[in-house]
């Protein structure tokens, strides 16, 4: 077989290093600007575990959009995840199994999405644009409007900041827990014909249902398997909240999903996209946050400004990198 | 007075190629695709930059900066798909981007005046310039696009496979504007695939090969075998080749089918080492019979039964039972573009654990096989041209090793060279005992390649006869439904 020229090597390369190249400018600007603050193990901890909650969802995103579709339902979907822990935990279930009832609530959103996608033959953007709503609405009207504080129990414990006795886990369990996750979505898109009926699907649907892909029945999976992820992420929420069932929480998470994702050089046209890239995207996002928030001058509102460039900017170069000239 | 001279230097795609062409004069530009023909007039119409070589327009250095500042000096070209605005009105269109104006304001009367001045000059003075371009035909677009370029005073005009889209009145319309331009001085440079356009149209004829210039001359001197020779570079003369084939049993056979509006009523039986073409006009339903087989769309009454295999169908269920589809619509349907190449090849038939760099060494065997000029597995089938992303499509099929094939126009759009490769993979194929249904509108091809040939007519499939038994008139009469009532 030939090697791939140098020219799509380079353009390869730049793919996946991309949005490497752009963390480690950002990381560089701020440990120079603020070494002291800025530069601490203790500061680093903060960006992972600010970055866990939005990069274990944007996980599912990044299998939605790589599908061709979107879902905008995520940000409530991690709210009423909190709310069914907090809940559970309440009505005295274990730990565990309240976290696997949080889990599985989330992906009961994934099978609304994917059966009214799939049978009702609707956009995911409008199913998911009414479930962004209704979700919440449903999340507010379990807590009864209020907040549920339920603090027994190890979920809570999962995003905490580390201290003396447990350094030697180097990162809070939350943080491993996305990094796995991480993992394991990459070995699944890249290893198994359900993630290559994920590509093939949101690269051309017609030829994918020409070639035999069972294409409702693979959309059905993707936005259980999806949401499996926001599920997860409401479990990380409700330990980022200090074992607050929130249904108010989350807000606009799925924004910065998205904003990830597309950081990370998916094309919200569908067929492109990688978790490595995802990941990136989120800690780049956690990052400039945390940056900004350590100068007293800067505000939050700038802080908002630099990360919309942010995501302009990574769209655009993914842009540019494109071979222009094509062999035809 | 000297038109137009060129020269390139080495580039992959254009190895050095000289041209020129004269006011007045069409040259028709072959070669098959990925010759180089699109890079070539890309180049000159300002879309690309040469990496060497030298231009002249009218004896003038001519170095256009981008396709507007080409237009500007007289060089338009028309693609194959128009760029038009399609919710504009036809006078807007014709002078989009150059509108007269008084100050600030359009001046719509001049625009008006303007327009309609083009458009009696095509010879079309009845096309209102006030109207929404949506409202006209493919062919009375085409002529606004053409409209538009002289009204920039255009000297040189590149069409490029202008007739892909038109029906046979059309072309003759289109052929008859060609040579009134001709006769007002224009340099005309005509890009085509059809080589009996290319002997009717043009003066004198280049064709490229590999991106060097091959040869080239006066057309009336040249029989088209020499042109195809030059072409693909060996004589062609057999080009629809047929290797004794041994009829087996029956493998698929349709028992009065009908879809929901296509297919209204088709009986047919397949056999094993057979190769039945379906000929009909555009329209009639032979490409629904195909899908309608193959489970892509519903079958409304009727049987079709696929060896042992009968009941409901789906694609997926086909491919398991050894049927594969080549779609007409490659760019659509056929292929996803975007994926690479081996992701094309394996999507029909993946285990649950995937091994890229398998899958990847799988669909180069097949690329080597059937010649596809790529550089890995892993590109994107975007980076082929049209003949080579048809194989990849092919390939699909094969690697798949499906028994029945159906074909719909697996020649449609791409050039010599891989048409008669792929008549040739069709007699291998019947050879080895697959069966072949296929749909084209090329009937000299269904003559060539195939053991029978049946016709459609608005929906209904006429019993097949054996090739030797039909020609072209008869097929069109059964096509027309004029023999129903002979």
């Amino acid at each position: 077989m030939p090697v791939t020229s140098a020219a799509q090597q380079w353009s390869n390369f730049l793919g996946t290093m991309g949005p490497l190249i752009g963390l480690f400018f950002v990381f560089a600007l701020f440990s120079i600007l603020q070494p002291k603050n800025f530069l601490t193990l203790d500061n680093l901890q903060i960006i992972l575990l600010n970055t866990a909650v939005v990069g274990t969802a944007a996980l599912g995103a990044t299998i939605v959009i790589i599908s061709g579709g979107i879902d905008l339902s995520v940000g409530s979907n991690i709210a009423m995840c909190t709310v069914v822990i907090a809940l559970c935990r309440k009505s005295g279930l274990s730990p565990l199994a309240s976290v696997a009832c949080g889990i599985l609530a989330g992906s009961m959103v994934g099978l609304i999405i994917g059966v009214l996608v799939t049978q009702l033959k609707l956009s995911s953007f409008i199913v998911t644009l009414g479930l962004w709503g209704a979700v919440r609405g449903f999340a507010k009207w379990l807590a009864g409007g209020r907040t549920i504080y339920e603090p027994s129990g190890w979920v809570g414990s999962l995003l905490h900041m580390l201290h003396q006795g447990n350094y030697w886990m180097i990162v809070p369990v939350g943080v491993w827990l996305m990094l796995g996750l991480t993992l394991l979505v990459a070995g699944v898109l890249k290893f198994t014909r359900f993630g290559r009926h994920i590509f093939a699907i949101g690269s051309n649907e017609q030829t994918a249902r020409l070639c035999g892909v069972p294409v409702s029945r693979t959309k059905l999976f993707i936005f259980i398997f999806a949401t499996f992820f926001a599920g997860v992420a409401g479990v990380l929420q409700f330990s980022y909240l200090n074992n607050l069932g929130d249904p108010t929480t989350a807000s606009g998470y799925e924004l910065n999903a998205i904003a990830s994702v597309v950081i990370g050089g998916a094309s919200l046209s569908g067929g492109k996209g990688s978790v490595f890239g995802t990941l990136v995207g989120a800690l780049l996002m956690a990052m400039v946050a945390n940056g900004c928030s350590q100068f007293p001058t800067i505000s939050n509102s700038v802080q908002e400004m630099v990360t919309g460039g942010i995501i302009v900017a990574a769209a655009a170069f993914d842009r540019f990198r494109q071979p222009v000239v094509s062999a035809k | 007075m000297q038109g137009v001279r060129k020269r390139f230097g080495a580039t992959v795609a254009l190895d050095g190629v000289d041209l020129h062409v004269d006011p007045g004069e069409v040259l028709a530009l072959v070669g098959e695709n990925g010759a180089g023909k699109s890079t070539l007039m890309k180049i000159l119409s300002g879309a690309h930059e040469p990496d060497e070589g030298n231009m002249w327009l009218d004896g003038e250095t001519y170095v256009p900066r981008d396709p507007l500042d080409a237009r500007r000096r007289g060089v338009a070209m028309i693609y194959q798909e128009l760029a038009l605005a399609k919710d504009l009105t036809v006078m807007e269109n014709i002078l989009l981007g150059m509108e007269p104006a008084r100050g600030p304001f359009l001046d719509w009367p001049e625009m008006k005046r303007r327009a309609a001045g083009a458009m009696a000059q095509l010879g079309r003075p009845d096309i209102d310039p006030r109207l929404p371009l949506s409202r006209l035909s493919i062919a009375e677009q085409q002529l606004v696009e053409i409209g538009r370029a002289i009204c920039v005073g255009c000297r040189v005009l590149v069409l490029d496979e202008p007739t892909s889209s038109l029906t046979q009145s059309d072309i003759r319309h289109l052929f008859d504007l060609v040579r009134r331009l001709k006769a007002g001085k224009l340099a005309i440079i005509y890009i085509s695939h059809f080589l009996e356009e290319v002997r009717e149209i043009s003066d004198r004829f280049e064709v490229l090969r590999d991106g060097k210039s091959v040869g080239g001359g006066v057309t009336a001197n040249a029989p088209t075998p020499r042109i195809i020779a030059m072409m693909v570079g060996r004589s062609v003369d057999d080009l629809y080749p047929r290797s004794p084939r041994k009829q087996g049993e029956p493998i698929l056979e349709l028992d009065h089918l009908a879809g929901e509006s296509k297919p209204v009523d088709a009986t047919l039986t397949l056999h094993r080492g057979e190769v039945v073409g379906i000929a009909g006009l555009i329209g009639a339903g032979r490409t629904e019979l195909l899908r309608t087989i193959f489970g892509l769309q519903p079958i409304a009454r009727g049987n079709v039964r696929l060896a042992t295999y009968v009941g409901p169908a789906s694609p997926a269920r086909r491919w398991a039972e050894g049927m594969g589809l080549l779609s007409e619509d490659r760019k659509n349907e056929g292929l996803a573009v975007d994926l690479s190449i081996a992701d094309n090849i394996t999507m029909t038939r993946l285990p649950w654990l995937v091994n890229p760099s398998r899958e990847a060494a799988e669909s180069w065997k097949w690329i080597q096989k059937l010649g596809v000029r790529c550089r890995s597995p892993r590109q994107a089938v975007s980076d082929l041209s049209g003949g080579n992303q048809q194989k990849i499509a092919v390939a699909r099929l094969l690697r798949h090793d499906v028994d029945v094939f159906l074909l719909d126009e697996p020649t449609r759009g791409i050039d010599v060279g891989s048409k008669a490769q792929i008549y040739q993979l069709i007699d291998d194929l019947a050879c080895r005992g697959k069966a072949v249904l296929m749909v084209s509108s090329y009937l000299p091809e269904l003559l060539g390649v195939c053991d029978r040939i049946a016709v459609m007519c608005k929906g209904h499939l006429v019993q097949s006869v054996p090739v030797e038994q039909t020609n072209e008139h008869q097929i069109m009469l059964q096509a027309t439904g004029v023999s129903e009532t002979l």
